[in-house]
């Protein structure tokens, strides 16, 4: 793996020799990556390749899948997120994610991003509350569309309102880094590149990672690109390396379209 | 030709495949209208010269045809990595061969304003530096067709006997019209050819510069490259 040009001053989030388990398959293989706090890093990848696994790791996500097992080290801030003494709740207030699919609950668009701040206790008035619910719609590009209509059910919004929604409920709780599992693969290209203006919007507020399918995403939205193959890290470059000059002949292959 | 036959999108084979086709074609041409103006000047052929002119037109549609191919491969088939540094060499390529065919068609276009050329020295410096002028545009797009970096950087060292055939015939044709005042016109013409068979070779090393970009992503060293004409002649006496 090529590690050249890669000194991440402050990483936000470290991973080394990580490998994860489903039972006895070993889905992912000695990775190391730095993730940058001011840097949108995407995970490219082909289906089954790991990137998924490896992010939900960095939330512990992977515990509530029964048999999985992670090793190695990742930290946040320097702090082991696999500690004994590590809270997950918080750990996954301070690393949001979303996901692939839109999954507003069946609440009020108000209550969906109110739900975090309410059971974390960050507001203690009602009006604490709301300031925090427009602060993250507004950030999720979200507030002008929804403003006359916070107390309809989150579900009767479009896709990508529900997907915007999901992100303003996921940065409504003022995360440190910011998980999302291909945000837009359910999602119209209009929908999509309101996402992608978003997570620019967003970066240098959160750390970002992005797991996507589609490599032109990586390309528009990202800094940094990591291409997992087999759980493997093959490659983890600059997006513009990565792009116009990989160093690894698989990851050419792969983005290229040669792959298979 | 080294043919693409791996992306999982055939298609996309097809275009590049076609892409590399229509390059080999357009270089092959050039080639040959340099040869061809160079005999036609030699032999003072007016026929085989005319040709030359005629033909540059087909060169020019070339150069539009993979312009338009390249413009529609790269906004449907978004190419990446070597592919993407293929597409953006190949648009350069063709301008520069493109120019190629021009000059050849210049050295065309001065056949029929010499007369009497056959008694000029300069003439035999001349041919041979064409051939090697020829052989340099040949090998150079040869590198491209066989994704050959180490040929693309000998066109580039090669390209310094060209410069010295232009020092020398410069000087060569200086002291000839000194000598010979009636030749002056002729003479004056054969310093245009010869200042446009070193362009050609310039081009030509253009070409390997794109060539080495495509296959190893990075530019060529300064120190590869063949040096430039140090005198300055062949930079200041400007066609």
């Amino acid at each position: 793996m090529t590690q050249e040009d890669l000194t991440i001053a402050d990483p936000k989030m470290t991973a080394h020799g990580v490998n994860v388990f489903y039972g006895e398959k070993q889905a992912i293989n000695n990775v190391s990556i730095d993730v940058g706090t001011d840097l949108v890093t995407a995970f490219i990848g082909p289906s089954g390749c790991g990137k998924s696994t490896f992010l939900r790791s960095l939330n512990r996500m992977n515990d509530t899948v029964a048999g999985a097992k992670v090793t190695g080290e990742i930290k946040l801030d320097g702090e082991d997120i696999y500690a004994p003494s590590m809270d997950v709740v918080q750990l996954r207030a301070r690393v949001g994610m979303v996901f692939q699919k839109p999954n507003p609950f069946p609440k009020s668009i108000y209550d969906n991003v109110a739900y975090g701040p309410r059971i974390h206790g960050l507001a203690p008035q009602k009006a604490d509350l709301d300031g925090i619910v427009e602060r993250a719609l507004t950030r999720a590009g979200l507030w002008d569309e929804v403003k006359d209509r916070l107390a309809e059910s989150g579900t009767a919004l479009s896709g990508g309102q529900q997907q915007r929604l999901c992100i303003a409920r996921a940065i409504a709780v003022d995360p440190e880094v910011v998980l999302m599992d291909e945000p837009c693969s359910a999602l119209d290209p209009i929908a999509t590149a309101k996402i992608e203006e978003l997570i620019h919007e967003l970066r240098g507020k959160f750390a970002i990672v992005i797991v996507t399918h589609n490599m032109q995403q990586a390309a528009r939205v990202s800094q940094r690109t990591a291409f997992f193959h087999l759980g493997t890290l093959v490659e983890y470059g600059k997006t513009t390396d990565i792009f116009t000059n990989p160093r690894q002949e698989r990851t050419k292959d792969y983005i290229t379209g040669r792959y298979g | 030709m080294a043919v693409v036959n791996d992306h999982t999108v055939k298609a996309f084979d097809e275009d590049l495949n076609r892409l590399r086709g229509l390059i080999s074609e357009m270089g092959g041409r050039a080639e040959q209208a340099l040869l061809q103006a160079m005999t036609a000047l030699n032999k003072g052929d007016l026929d085989l010269a005319a040709q030359v002119v005629r033909d540059d037109r087909k060169i020019d549609a070339l150069e539009t045809e993979v312009e338009q191919l390249t413009v529609q491969t790269i906004a449907l088939r978004a190419p990446m990595a070597d592919d993407l540094r293929e597409m953006i060499a190949a648009l350069k390529i063709v301008s520069v061969v493109e120019r190629i065919g021009d000059y050849a068609k210049n050295i065309a276009k001065r056949v029929a304003l010499m007369d009497q050329t056959r008694s000029i020295e300069a003439i035999p410096l001349l041919m041979s530096m064409s051939s090697i002028v020829a052989e340099l545009v040949h090998d150079a797009l040869d590198s491209f067709a066989a994704r050959d970096a180490e040929l693309a950087v000998r066109v580039t060292v090669r390209d310094k006997t060209v410069d010295d055939f232009y020092n020398s015939i410069f000087r060569t044709l200086v002291t000839f019209m000194m000598e010979n005042p009636k030749y002056i016109s002729e003479s004056a013409h054969l310093l245009f050819v010869a200042k446009n068979l070193e362009r050609m070779g310039d081009h030509a090393t253009n070409i390997a510069e794109m060539v080495y970009y495509v296959v190893t992503g990075g530019q060529m060293e300064e120190r590869e490259r063949g040096d430039r004409p140090e005198d300055g002649a062949a930079e200041q006496e400007q066609g």
